[in-house]
């Protein structure tokens, strides 16, 4: 196999489980093997399914200056930002926190369940591809880092109670990032060309 | 690690980008473009035109760096004043305020990384540009880091959404966003296509020709 960064090619011996593969002329990693990686990434994400509902449809943040109150869910606030003329940052916060998280989840129920069950789909090869494509997008955990600097930034000025869902999307991100990372790219790989 | 070390280009082999299948290269170069056996991804040995893609990309965040630092970011109105702030007199009040760790994650994620990154990016182009044989492995490091640090930036623009969506009482308080705002998301997703687009492969190159 060659590195993708540095394109040595090399042969690779037996790797241990949970342990990384890198190459020995820049160091770059060339895959991590894990275990279990179908079941456990089945489990997270439908973990992270559940919380993703709870996250968009409860309301976010509720904002309480001297007795007057103000609700936003993830949504709405998106939307107002889309109202204000602000078209292009709207959408952007909408792909990176909303749409690609969604996909990313779609994406490995897509590939995962057949694969449980020893089959695979049409678009396995494709939609996995598109997953992997979609992973510097997905920016949960910045919006969450977010949420903590506009709490500090606000507390002069007004009161912040976090709703429901902030509680939801805080979970979301360590299930997903798991998810994520108990896919093995490289079994994925051999299990879709097998069943071609 | 074996002595003969070799790239894959060296062997005529290509690597697969997607799925890191190694594919023999056609003696003569097709018409069609090529597609990974196993996932069907389009094939190529380096990054289609890696450097002027990148320093395209590059160069445009470069301008736009520029209007997202003076424009401001955020107007607020407060108790019937008002008060505009760009990106460093926002860090500015939160030092004078006292809270130094919001003034530290907002200078380092709004100023020092997009910075640090167009930087970085020019820099390894011009090292491969000029063949550059030093320390190849550093260099590759940096690009690394620039892949990971990148998607940080996006929390100044995260804030502002959060406030603006937020804080709408009319004269009580009021949160608009600036015109800084979009220059500066520009700026984020540009230079994250510009880290994409680079090939770091390229680095490596350079040293090959020395040993032939």
């Amino acid at each position: 196999m060659a590195c993708h960064q540095c394109d040595l090619v090399q042969q690779i011996p037996p790797v241990p489980d949970r342990a990384a593969a890198r190459c020995p002329r820049c160091e770059a990693v060339l895959f991590r093997t894990r275990v279990n990686t179908i079941d456990r990434t089945l489990a997270w994400t439908i973990a992270s399914l559940v919380l993703y509902c709870v996250a968009v449809s409860f309301p976010f943040l509720t904002l309480n200056i001297s007795g007057i109150e103000r609700q936003t869910s993830l949504l709405t606030g998106i939307v107002e930002i889309y109202q204000q003329g602000l078209v292009w940052v709207a959408i952007l916060v909408l792909v990176t926190c909303v749409v690609v998280p969604f996909m990313q989840m779609m994406g490995l129920l897509y590939v995962f369940l057949p694969l449980k069950f020893g089959q695979s789909f049409e678009l396995s090869k494709l939609v996995f591809r598109l997953f992997q494509h979609m992973q510097p997008w997905s920016m949960m955990e910045v919006f969450m880092l977010s949420i903590l600097v506009a709490l500090v930034k606000l507390s002069d000025m007004a009161m912040i109670i976090p709703g429901l869902a902030v509680f939801a999307f805080a979970l979301l991100i360590f299930s997903l990032a798991f998810a994520v990372s108990s896919v093995d790219p490289h079994q994925v790989w051999a299990h879709l060309d097998d069943r071609r | 690690m074996k002595n003969a070390s070799a790239t894959a280009r060296e062997l005529g082999l290509v690597s697969c980008e997607d799925c890191h299948q190694l594919s023999r290269l056609p003696e003569l170069p097709p018409r069609r473009s090529l597609a990974c056996p196993r996932c069907s991804a389009p094939l190529h040995l380096r990054k289609p035109n890696s450097l002027s893609r990148t320093w395209a990309l590059i160069i445009a965040s470069a301008i736009f760096y520029i209007p997202a630092n003076v424009l401001p970011m955020t107007v607020t109105t407060h108790l019937g004043s008002q008060q505009t702030d760009t990106i460093i007199s926002g860090v500015i009040h939160f030092m004078e305020t006292g809270s130094f760790g919001i003034a530290l994650i907002i200078f380092i994620a709004s100023i020092m990384v997009p910075l640090m990154k167009l930087l970085i990016l020019a820099g390894l182009l011009l090292s491969v540009h000029c063949r550059a044989h030093w320390r190849p492995k550093d260099r590759t490091r940096l690009y690394r880091l620039t892949e990971s640090i990148g998607r940080w930036s996006m929390v100044d623009i995260y804030v502002i959404t959060i406030m603006v969506a937020l804080v709408k009482m009319g004269a009580l308080a009021d949160v608009d966003a600036g015109p800084a705002a979009f220059y500066f998301a520009a700026v984020v997703v540009m230079t994250m296509f510009a880290v994409q687009s680079f090939d770091p492969r390229l680095i490596w190159d350079g040293l090959e020709e020395q040993h032939e």
